[in-house]
């Protein structure tokens, strides 16, 4: 059972106080999108085997959507951080490249 | 008392007898005593019956990886099966009853299966019993149930309770060995908050092996430890409480045995510790390996530790001549138990061609010593009575036999990595000790990326008493430090090295024995697989482990192999030519042993297994006799039947009187959230397919919901109370899910809009006033205008009524005229009353769930969660007319543009009614002409909501159909489970067509 502490209030949660929201920082695909890319939006996620960036929600504690990077094999997480941006911030990115040198941060779809 | 009660015995207390009954037998034992020590102190070495062949089978271990001695524990209320002779503590009055045999222990009907051993192979359920067909049902599968089975299935409700308890510690010290001890020690003295617990009753572990300690005896060492540890305040430590399971992120669970020895002691019988832990120091020892040789599951034949437990331990000595079988040193200890307690030792037989030291000391006390041999077999009825030395080498030729009651087996030693492998720790094949051990290259790791188990003592491989308490006194001092704590400099405790001669791996004993032996040489005991096994599966094609393991069943009874793993896994090595690494283990999960259901469950039972949510009205309803129904955690009354009247009665004249006179609702649980913000009337045109920005303040709309990928979600009514603000009605299951849903974009998509969402269903209590008098009874209670012209359908107002400060919503879910009053909850069961009251004379009754919903199918109106099953969309209900088409984008537009959403070939809502009048059966599918690839009829339809409508007095039902709007009048056929057919007329979904809101 994984434990993470929500950027917001500052708790330390068990898992069974959070609500896993798949990967994070997606696009919304709009009314005018193409086939192709709406469907990358609804189905197409990124199933990294290492670094992931993903949504949780503190569900059964302050209500509020945050962002974690955690890695899929290990689960080693590098951070958590507020879901109101659009890209994982630069000391989230800094602790992981500290702890898996040579990572990079993969952009696009 | 028996014989084989001998001197000594260090765990029990002789001037306590204790009474008990095995198999209805009267015994005694003494406190301290396991029920397998007193079985064996009362000469009962036949203790059950084996899994498939029924053989007969006898205690083996002194612990928890004992496979054969299970036993049904108590009776009624306190009825227990597969209870562990070997960790069940005894007391007075216990009672226990062998498993698994027809009619007796002693006469078994299904030993007959040992006699057909050689057509019960390993897969013999996949390959036997396929053909022919009829063959299962008749012969195959009552024969299998009549045998197969273990323990009993309790017959009551269990009559004990059980508690959950949640810590958070930095250290969890798992077993109170010595390893352990020096472990908790280093880190409490570091100021570390340290959890330590022990399975068994007693601390230390195997003591009587171990040397001086810090110059003192190894018992008094651990007496002083113990209470040290006590004293330290932010130390707790547990007997009788095992570390079942370690789960990601330092999680773990242990399950504390309160009164399991003691079952009139006050208070819950198990405690369920659930603990997150920063670091974890395993020190959970080793288990002895059997040895694998002809007739090595008869009674009788036992693990040479277990015996030598037996015999200081509890003063019982399982045998009065025992030959030692060994591949290592530690059997020797064994014999020299035995000697020291003046027991017979005919032989020590040493598959080692060279013994070294341990052997002098042994010839020196006048043991004899036969290096180079092991056991060409053991043989006797119903137990041992003779063994049969063979060279180790050799295919088994007898070179002696020798009369004995009892063989002690050493087959070296396991560590138990499982808690090092239940979160992902990698093990490495030790050469020299011929077993796994952690890899510490490749530990589980915690949130932090870090090593968060250390393994420690024997669990790491360490078997002697200096490395013990090195590994563990240094791992305490890690644990510690990873966890913020600065341990004082210090010395750890200390005691002598002990060098022995490496052990010679021994896996099928002698190494050329043919395939007649091979098949006698138990692998797994308790669900009786063989060497021959597993080598059969090898050749059959099962070469991975994991395979091996399904195939045969090895390792998959409630013991989890933990006799067998090794041995099974040796033998597949060897039958593919492969070292042992290379085919490497089965994957070790959670728990340790079994946990019992009722520790799982903890106080979760009863009334207290979930929270239920109640309406203000609830205890007025239940004084009226409602008839429950649950939805979601809410209890809502389903009808209110009157004496002598049954549910579906009541149902019925609900729905007559509402349509004719006035009903009354309990609509409380409608989900109520309010939205409120400069951006609220925006954010609620993303959130509805319809458009709620035009809603003038005052009136109210009709709403759909749909998630990104276009499928109908919730529905409801929306009212704008102002400019900013709306209260959205969501359904009774739909309120948190709704709330979430709209959290969900407001935090994650849209953070910059001002709103302000607040699920405010339990702030109010709401009746729906329904039915042709329904003004008339709004009227006598008196109060504001509730007129036509003052409240037009579809709108809403605050003012007073009866004397209750309220709003009112003139909605319909029924056809009828109908208000929705909303109060404060705490007046919500005054307003019940003065409703009933002030109807009396209309004839106004209360009306339940199953009636609103028939009367909301009458008028073809849908019902989340009936028509909607997350993968129908609002056009596929002929809802279009609720989808804005001025909008440029709701959550679902882009989705029900796909090709799959617009395809025309979609099933669509329609109505139906059979032709004989009959009720649809729940469920249904309509079928066509067609069949598909496996010869099953195609399907067309099927029937999403279905009653019996009293306004009409006939089978209703609404459906999905595929082109159904184009094919009104057509006839289809539903074809029930039990082989009848119904047929029934495709008709437009809204039943009554008359009666007006
Ligand atoms: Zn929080």
């Amino acid at each position: 059972m994984l434990i993470l502490t929500c950027p917001y209030c500052g708790v330390a949660a068990d898992e069974t106080e959070l609500a896993p929201g798949g990967e994070a920082h997606l696009t919304r695909a709009g009314v005018e999108s193409s086939d192709e890319d709406f469907e990358a939006y609804l189905f197409q996620r990124k199933n990294p085997k290492g670094v992931h960036f993903e949504r949780w929600r503190h569900a059964n504690g302050c209500g509020k959507w945050f962002h974690a990077a955690r890695c899929t094999v290990t689960n080693e997480v590098f951070g958590t951080y507020p879901a109101q941006t659009l890209e994982p911030p630069k000391e989230i990115l800094d602790e992981i490249v500290a702890r898996r040198p040579g990572w990079t941060l993969e952009t696009g779809p | 008392m028996s014989a084989r009660r001998i001197d000594g015995g260090r765990l029990i207390d002789r001037t306590k007898p204790l009474r008990f009954t095995f198999n209805g037998r009267k015994m005694e034992g003494f406190q301290g005593d396991t029920l397998a020590s007193a079985l064996l102190a009362n000469g009962q070495m036949l203790v059950g019956r084996s899994f498939k062949y029924h053989r007969p089978r006898g205690i083996v271990t002194a612990g928890p990886e004992e496979p054969n001695a299970l036993v049904n524990l108590g009776k009624d209320k306190r009825f227990e099966p597969n209870a562990r002779a070997t960790t069940t503590e005894l007391f007075d009055g216990l009672e226990a009853r062998s498993q698994n045999h027809w009619p007796s222990l002693e006469r078994d009907i299904g030993v007959l299966n040992d006699r057909f051993a050689r057509f019960l192979p390993a897969g013999f359920y996949y390959k036997t019993f396929i053909h022919p067909r009829p063959f299962w049902k008749h012969v195959f599968e009552p024969f299998i149930r009549q045998s197969a089975g273990l323990g009993q299935a309790p017959r009551h409700r269990d009559g004990d309770t059980y508690e959950h308890v949640n810590v958070t510690v930095d250290v969890l010290v798992s077993g109170g060995g010595i390893s352990g001890l020096a472990a908790a020690l280093a880190a409490g003295k570091a100021g570390a908050r340290v959890l330590l617990v022990e399975q068994s009753a007693h601390w230390g572990g195997r003591l009587d092996d171990a040397p001086d300690i810090d110059g003192q005896p190894a018992e008094t060492w651990v007496a002083e430890t113990v209470a040290a540890l006590t004293n330290l305040e932010n130390v707790t430590v547990k007997l009788r409480t095992t570390h079942s399971g370690v789960y990601d992120h330092g999680y773990c669970l242990a399950v504390e045995r309160l009164t399991d020895h003691d079952p009139l002691g006050p208070g819950p019988r198990q405690r369920l510790w659930k603990v997150r832990a920063g670091r974890i120091v395993a020190a959970t020892g080793a288990i002895e390996r059997p040895l694998s040789f002809a007739g090595n599951d008869l009674p009788g034949v036992m693990l040479a530790a277990a015996v030598r437990d037996y015999l200081t331990g509890y003063g019982v000595a399982p045998g009065r001549r025992t030959v030692v079988v060994t591949n290592n040193d530690d059997g020797y200890r064994t014999a020299f138990a035995l000697k020291d307690q003046g027991l017979e030792v005919p032989l020590i037989l040493d598959a080692r061609s060279d013994p070294g030291p341990v052997a002098e000391a042994a010839r020196e006390l006048g043991l004899k010593v036969a290096p180079g041999k092991g056991l060409a077999g053991v043989s006797g009825k119903g137990r041992v009575e003779k063994a049969a030395v063979a060279a180790i080498d050799g295919s088994g030729a007898v070179l002696d036999e020798l009369a004995c009651d009892c063989i002690a087996m050493a087959g070296g030693w396991s560590p138990a990595v499982h808690l090092w492998s239940h979160a992902g720790g990698k093990l490495h094949w030790d050469e020299t000790d011929a077993m796994f051990v952690p890899d510490p290259d490749k530990p589980p790791l915690g949130a932090d990326g870090k090593a968060m188990v250390r393994c420690v003592g024997a669990a790491a491989g360490e078997l002697g008493a200096a490395e013990a308490l090195e590994t563990g006194w240094a791992a305490g001092l890690w644990a510690a430090t990873e966890t913020g704590h600065k341990p004082k400099r210090g010395a750890g405790p200390k005691a002598e090295p002990d060098e022995e001669t490496p052990i010679a791996p021994v896996w099928v004993m002698p190494r050329g024995a043919d395939p007649e032996k091979r098949a006698k040489m138990w692998l797994d005991y308790q669900n009786d697989v063989k060497v021959s096994d597993v080598e059969l599966a090898q050749r059959e094609g099962y070469e991975s482990v994991e395979h091996t393991k399904r195939y045969t069943t090895l390792g998959m009874a409630t013991d989890q192999g933990k006799l067998s793993n090794i041995n099974g896994l040796a033998v597949l090595a060897d039958a593919r030519g492969e070292p042992i690494p290379a085919v490497g283990t089965t994957t070790f999960r959670p728990p340790y042993t079994p946990l019992t259901m009722g520790a799982i469950a903890g106080e979760a039972r009863g009334d207290l297994f979930q929270p239920i949510r109640r309406t203000p009205m609830h205890e007025h309803h239940e004084r009226m006799g409602a008839h429950w129904e649950p939805v979601g955690h809410w209890r809502r009354p389903y009808a209110f039947p009157r004496s002598g009247e049954s549910v579906e009665e009541a149902v019925n004249r609900e729905i007559v009187n509402t349509r004719q006179n006035v009903g009354l609702l309990d609509a409380s649980t409608l989900g109520k959230i309010l939205v409120k913000g400069p951006d609220a009337a925006r954010f609620l045109d993303m959130l509805y397919t319809g458009m709620m920005s035009s809603l003038k303040p005052g009136r109210c709309r009709y709403g759909l919901m749909c998630s990104e990928n276009g499928f109908l979600i919730d529905d409801g009514v929306v009212a704008r109370i102002d400019e900013d603000t709306f209260l959205c009605h969501t359904t009774t299951g739909g309120a948190d899910r709704i709330h979430a849903h709209m959290e969900e974009w407001l935090q994650t998509e849209w953070w910059d809009w001002q709103v302000h969402t607040l699920n405010i269903t339990e702030a109010w209590a709401q009746i729906g006033v329904v039915g042709p008098k329904a003004r008339d009874l709004l009227e006598a209670l008196g109060g504001m205008d509730l007129s036509e012209e003052a409240l037009p359908f579809m709108s809403w107002a605050d003012g007073e009524i009866g004397g209750f400060k309220a709003r009112i919503y003139r909605i319909s879910f029924s056809g009828e005229l109908s208000y929705e009053i909303a109060v404060d909850a705490g007046h919500g069961a005054a307003l019940w009353e003065a409703c009933l009251d002030a109807g009396e004379s209309l004839g106004v009754m209360p009306y339940g769930t199953e009636a609103l919903h028939v009367m909301r199918a009458e008028k073809g109106f849908i019902m989340i969660g009936d028509e909607t099953d997350g993968t129908v969309i609002p056009q596929d209900l002929g809802l279009s007319w609720a989808i804005s088409k001025k909008k440029d984008d709701y959550l679902g537009k882009r989705a029900q543009d796909r090709l799959f959403m617009t395809d025309p070939n979609r099933w669509k809502l329609v109505g139906l009614e059979t032709l004989d009048g009959s009720v649809l059966p729940e469920g249904a599918y309509a079928v066509d002409d067609s069949k598909n690839a496996n010869g099953q009829r195609e399907t067309q339809g099927r029937v999403t909501s279905t009653y019996y409508s009293p306004s009409l007095k006939r089978g209703i039902a609404m459906g999905l159909v595929r082109h159904g709007p184009d094919r009104m009048g057509e006839v289809l056929t539903f074809p029930g489970v039990d082989g009848t057919e119904t047929k029934a007329r495709i008709v437009e979904p809204v039943f009554l067509k008359e009666a007006g809101a």
